[in-house]
């Protein structure tokens, strides 16, 4: 009888996860289903759900008014080296904040943290400034920076909370085996930190390929990634949906892919230290 | 002879690259309407006759396309050479001196064929700081059959007790017919843009000529309550969330009567690719109370220079190009006539196959019943007709939407959407100093 009741709980919860996951789903499988219609069929009422024309003329339209290559590879260049250089200041960070606390640590932590309530226009027209000053401008240089800093918080939280459960006698006894600084770092504690680095690395790569103010405002032509080619077919006067919804898939699709295929990494490193 | 022929193969690469490093690049930012999108297409014939110049496209969303273009002019950042600019940006750079004149353009241009109120709107202290590509204004779009089911006919300049009446005849709810379709969306270019505009007709005005707002004012509550009654009457459900692109799926699907909104839309809606009502529609002007002043704004999408581009001659050259009779004349030679951008220039609504579309003539007389610079039925310290050409004027119109938009959905009345809004410009404007 017990057994029943577990099976049947079985049951319940899976339908329910699937609903919710579905549920949250449904915006973009919309999306990736207009994709395929024409302008007409997109605004459709009732909405034709998959008995419609399917039709590629969207996709080959996106293709031959802009460069997808170009602001995919833009969007590929600012998000991994973004979170590469993210990663190569924030590990040495995180590690002296886990390992060597001071006495303002917990400050330092939330103060960096805080930066991220600042709303982002309001430093808008200095960063702006620095980067004409700087001629950094609408350069997957300029962008590799300011993307590095604004997600530096982040990175450093994650690290550090990893690093946490990481038990400090390990170190120790490195040290007492002569490890060095670098050593330790390097050969001891990156190691054992791999998933939280690794997922670290992925939500990291996630949020840059997303970030749509600073890669907007910043970029004219040369470097304007993904974000920029979804903004090119959003109109307020026309209706070309079915084309946003073209180019909208096109620029999830890499991020969606990646994101299925590291999805192990990505929930154990997101659920790290939630339950002790 | 192998050897021979590498070395021209080598020659000619080096060659192209050179006339590549050469050729001067011109970066052009635009909005990604449909007019804007064909003159990237065909650019081609531009580049072709100017061989040293090479374009560069930044296609935009328009809010996304304001707020950089904005940044980048006030910080003089220079990644543009050629901006697309609406009739709200011009005065205001213009007069701040961040626009390069066009007055020097080539005689051949004919900057004397731009329609008239267009080119007022454009132009500062007599120097024109932009050109325009496409003009608009608005106007009334109907269906004649609901029309004629309803026992009406529409006239060529209709009343808003007219509009008001039909669209209580036309509306089937149960049919899923409204007999009325307007902005509601909260937006300084959204719902404030019908709302200046209709205010205008109705005597309303933003400010007197001491600069205070006029909320309080009898006309402003006439025009709310009038506009208020009559969508919910005869309006579609949620229609404070419907923008132009709302109205015009609604339109296009069958469910509308008349829709009030950019003359733009005119072709979208008899397009029968994508319009269900395609051979239905007819076109009036914008309606009016008898006072002098019809509800229907005007607007151009221009080209002009930032004052900080270093490549001002070519940019100059490409201007010429696509704002000039030949750039028309070369649409309606790929695409047909009814794809040619409207609202520019004379020549255009004088030749006999451009007359045979069926909203060129209405689409004229829209924009030519629009007066920038004396907008209003009393004398006013602003230009523009549904935007008050003044800095603050975006923020300050889209918090007044906001409470327009609120007022249509039944949150609050529209006195107290009145009051709010009479409150909140007072305090904006004493912000910026135009009084104490």
């Amino acid at each position: 009888m017990a057994r029943k009741s577990f099976n049947m709980n079985k049951v319940y919860f899976t339908v329910a996860a699937w609903a919710v996951g579905l549920l949250i789903f449904f915006p973009i499988l919309w999306t990736i289903l207009t994709s395929f219609k024409t302008e007409a069929e997109a605004i459709a009422s009732p909405p034709l759900f998959l008995g419609f024309d399917w039709t590629l003329e969207n996709y080959a339209e996106v293709q031959e008014r802009s460069d997808y290559f170009r602001h995919f590879w833009n969007s590929v260049v600012i998000s991994l080296g973004s979170t590469l250089v993210g990663l190569l200041i924030a590990i040495p960070a995180a590690w002296s904040m886990a390992f060597v606390p001071g006495r303002r640590t917990k400050d330092v932590l939330m103060w960096m943290l805080s930066t991220k309530m600042l709303p982002p226009v309001g430093v808008l027209v200095p960063i702006y400034l620095i980067f004409r000053d700087t001629g950094l401008l609408d350069t997957r240089t300029g962008l590799v920076i300011v993307l590095t800093l604004i997600n530096l918080p982040i990175i450093v939280w994650m690290l550090y909370t990893y690093f946490k459960e990481i038990p400090g006698e390990i170190l120790e006894a490195a040290r007492m085996d002569g490890a060095g600084l670098w050593s330790e770092i390097v050969h001891v504690l990156t190691p054992m930190a791999v998933p939280g680095i690794a997922s670290t690395l992925l939500l990291n790569i996630i949020l840059a390929w997303n970030e749509a103010f600073w890669t907007l405002n910043l970029t004219a032509a040369t470097a304007a990634p993904l974000t920029a080619f979804i903004a090119s077919y959003s109109s307020p006067e026309g209706l070309f949906y079915a084309k946003l919804s073209a180019a909208s898939t096109m620029a999830i699709a890499p991020i969606l892919v990646m994101g299925w295929f590291s999805q192990k990494q990505l929930v154990r490193g997101l659920t790290f230290g939630a339950v002790k | 002879m192998k050897i021979f022929n590498r070395l021209l193969a080598g020659v000619a690469v080096l060659s192209l690259t050179a006339t590549a490093a050469l050729a001067e690049k011109l970066t052009i930012a635009t909005v990604n309407n449909g007019d804007m999108i064909r003159m990237q297409k065909l650019s081609g014939d531009f580049t072709a006759h100017n061989p040293g110049i090479e374009l560069e496209w930044v296609t935009l969303e328009e809010n996304v396309l304001r707020q950089r273009v904005t940044t980048d002019i006030a910080t003089k950042g220079g990644q543009y050479d050629i901006m697309t600019i609406g009739t709200y940006e011009v005065p205001i750079w213009g007069k701040k001196g961040w626009l390069v004149s066009l007055n020097d353009l080539p005689a051949s241009y004919d900057a004397d064929d731009i329609l008239p109120a267009i080119r007022g709107g454009l132009t500062v202290d007599g120097k024109m700081y932009a050109a325009p590509f496409y003009g608009e204004s608005s106007m009334v779009m109907y269906r004649t059959d609901l029309m004629q089911k309803a026992g009406l006919t529409m006239p060529k300049a209709p009343t808003w007790d007219f509009i008001a009446k039909a669209a209580e005849a036309m509306t089937d709810k149960k049919a899923e017919v409204f007999g009325i379709c307007l902005r509601g969306k909260a937006g300084w270019g959204e719902n404030m843009a019908f709302l200046t505009a209709t205010a205008n007709s109705f005597g309303a005005k933003w400010f007197d000529m001491k600069w205070k707002p006029q909320f309080d004012t009898a006309p402003w509550k006439k025009t709310l309550t009038f506009y208020l009654d009559m969508m919910n009457k005869s309006g579609p459900p949620g229609a404070s969330s419907n923008g132009f692109n709302e109205n015009l799926a609604l339109f296009q699907s069958g469910k509308c009567g008349m829709w009030i909104d950019a003359t733009v839309a005119a072709s979208f809606v008899t397009d029968a690719k994508n319009s269900t009502v395609a051979d239905k529609v007819g076109f009036a002007l914008a309606p009016d109370t008898g006072l002098g002043k019809r509800g229907n704004w005007l607007w151009a999408w221009s080209l002009a220079v930032p004052a900080g581009s270093k490549k001002v001659d070519a940019a100059k050259k490409f201007i010429a190009w696509a704002t000039s009779k030949e750039y028309l004349a070369l649409v309606a030679d790929k695409e047909g006539w009814a794809n040619v951008p409207p609202g520019t220039r004379k020549s255009l609504y004088a030749n006999p196959e451009y007359a045979k579309v069926p909203f060129a003539q209405m689409t004229l007389d829209s924009i030519n019943s629009a007066d920038p610079t004396n907008p209003t039925v009393d004398k006013v310290p602003y230009v523009g007709v549904q935007f008050v050409a003044i800095p603050e004027f975006q923020g300050i119109a889209t918090a007044v939407g906001q409470q327009f938009s609120a007022a249509l959905a039944g949150t609050i009345t529209a006195d107290q959407a009145l009051k709010n809004a009479q409150m909140l410009t007072d305090r904006a404007m004493r912000k910026a100093r135009y009084y104490k």
